[in-house]
């Protein structure tokens, strides 16, 4: 696996992405209309399935608004693609390492 | 040449060893539901179960409800998968590994037009899904006359590469069998992301066909890739707008087909959505109105059948779409139906009365999906538990949001829901939360 990718196999600790999270949240919650507030969802649970249950859907929408926000086309054939969505953390992070905007 | 994968062909000689090869490690079982994720292992996995005689479930989605309702239908059921990590409580088949490049001496293999393919399902209302029967003849008349109305019978080599799966009915007529039965080849790919995409059509040569829906193509305009030339973009599951069809066509300097069909009836019709709103019926089908309902027969229907949608006929060969029949729910390509969700959300154990209702697009959503929400009784149950029991039943798309908790429905003497009561309900309820 490439450098890039070390972000994400060690998160960094909570406290230094826990702005870009926020922001992160707050956007998903726009995008998508969840009926939660940004700031009670949990950084560690999943997104997909049993934490905030989102589906592919979703996720497509997030993508144009990573793409849009932090200028990142994600890819899902690359190993970090299942570890992204693992949860706001590892979102947060993987946006914090790639993002050009 | 029958597929690419990663842009390297795969010819029909491949093909053939690779449909041997597995067809001798199927079990004796009957059916077989297929989850292979790669469109050619697919492929394969499906010619080798019609060569062997076995039936293909293809049910909308794989959720444990819907699975253990298959055991019910064909206690015999295997699955058939190239995924290691496959969850699916079925025996278990792991697709054999393959061996690059082995080809042998092409030749026919001639299936009879009678024999039994595979089973597609609709949701029903009872909760336990219709089995519909599709003959191989009957699928493959259906994909002839969509190749030669999708101008794919000129005698270049096509390659089509499809964003939707291949277990969906249109992803399986329009990327695999259509190919197999024009000449043409498919990438073994499933795209996701827009830059996906874009690779995905990059690594085949033109002239190119993406195979789409609605929820992409939005999410392809919305984000700023470049896609290689295409000379042709499908789509279906949901109608497209005018507009999107437009801008699709301007963007990409293409040309947009949107196609029409059923689960009973597979596709029967067509329409270029930029220029018309009318959908022109594949050769030799015909509609005929009765009442409310409007029935579909003729060409590669085997029999009249009753559509599912509120039709306009508007001439011989063409028709309007004016939406669906109010209880039927389509998300994203997957069809389910108010009472089928209805009927889940209330055989969970706590459910005291429930009731499913759609909600229109939001403002703003990129994706412009609609959504399903849901009102419950179940005073003893957390959130929390009633979500994951629901999930366990009903496909993630359908997942209600939101899931609104309620004392009572307001259900009147009939035991019916008005419309208007259910929606005054909700409105409040989530005013509340």
């Amino acid at each position: 696996m490439s450098d890039k990718a070390s972000p994400l196999r060690q998160p960094a600790p909570p406290a230094d992405n826990a702005a870009l999270q926020r922001e992160v949240a707050g956007l998903i919650v726009a995008a998508l209309n969840l009926d939660v507030a940004a700031a009670d969802i949990d950084v560690q649970a999943p997104l997909y399935g049993d934490g905030l249950g989102l589906d592919s859907i979703d996720i497509l929408e997030i993508a144009l608004v990573v793409s849009k926000q932090y200028g990142i086309q994600l890819r899902a054939d690359s190993e970090e693609n299942e570890q992204i969505f693992r949860s706001l953390a590892y979102l947060a992070d993987y946006i914090a390492a790639h993002r050009t905007k | 040449m029958v597929a690419y994968r990663a842009g390297a062909p795969l010819r029909a000689g491949n093909f053939l060893a690779d449909v041997m090869r597995v067809a001798a490690t199927l079990p004796e079982r009957r059916h077989v539901l297929n989850a292979c994720q790669d469109r050619y292992r697919f492929t394969v996995a499906f010619a080798a179960s019609l060569v062997a005689n076995k039936v293909s479930l293809l049910p909308s989605t794989h959720t444990p409800e819907v699975i253990r309702q298959l055991t019910e239908f064909a206690p015999d059921v295997f699955c058939l998968t190239d995924d290691a990590r496959c969850q699916i409580d079925l025996p278990r088949v792991r697709f054999p590994e393959l061996v690059p490049g082995e080809t042998v001496p092409w030749q026919r293999v001639d299936i009879e037009q009678d024999r039994l393919a595979a089973y597609v399902f609709t949701s029903g209302s009872t909760g336990t899904p219709l089995p519909y029967r599709k003959t191989w003849g009957r699928l493959v008349n259906c994909v002839r006359f969509e190749a030669q109305r999708l101008g794919l019978l000129d005698g270049r080599s096509h390659a089509l590469v499809g964003t939707v799966p291949p277990q969906h009915m249109y992803g399986f007529e329009s990327t695999v069998l259509v190919a197999l039965q024009s000449g043409n080849a498919f990438s073994a790919g499933k795209p996701f992301y827009p830059a996906d995409v874009c690779a995905e059509l990059a690594s085949v040569p033109e002239p190119r066909m993406l195979v789409s829906t609605p929820v992409h193509l939005r999410t392809l305009l919305g984000t700023e890739v470049e896609l290689p030339e295409m000379e042709l973009v499908l789509s279906a599951t949901a109608p497209l707008s005018q507009n999107l069809a437009r801008e699709v066509e301007q963007r990409f300097h293409t040309r947009l087909l949107e196609i029409y069909g059923s689960t009973e009836t597979g596709q029967i019709a067509s329409r270029r959505s930029a220029e018309t709103v009318e959908w022109q019926l594949f050769d030799g089908v015909r509609l005929i109105a009765e009442g409310e309902d409007t029935w579909a027969e003729g060409g590669h229907i085997e029999q009249r059948t009753p559509m599912c949608d509120v039709l306009e006929i508007t001439a011989a060969d063409r028709f309007l779409l004016h939406g669906r029949l109010s209880d039927l729910v389509n998300i994203a390509g997957k069809r389910s139906s108010l009472s089928y969700l209805n009927h889940q959300l209330n055989a969970i154990p706590g459910v005291v009365d429930g009731a499913f209702f759609v909600r229109e697009p939001e403002e703003g959503s990129s994706t412009g999906v609609t959504r399903v929400a849901a009102v419950v009784v179940a005073p003893e149950l957390s959130a929390a538990d009633l979500t994951e029991q629901l999930r366990r039943r009903i496909d993630a798309v359908f997942m209600p949001r939101p899931l609104l908790f309620v004392d009572s429905l307001p259900r009147n003497d009939t035991g019916k829901l008005p419309h208007n009561s259910l929606h005054t309900l909700a409105a409040a309820a989530m005013k509340r939360s």
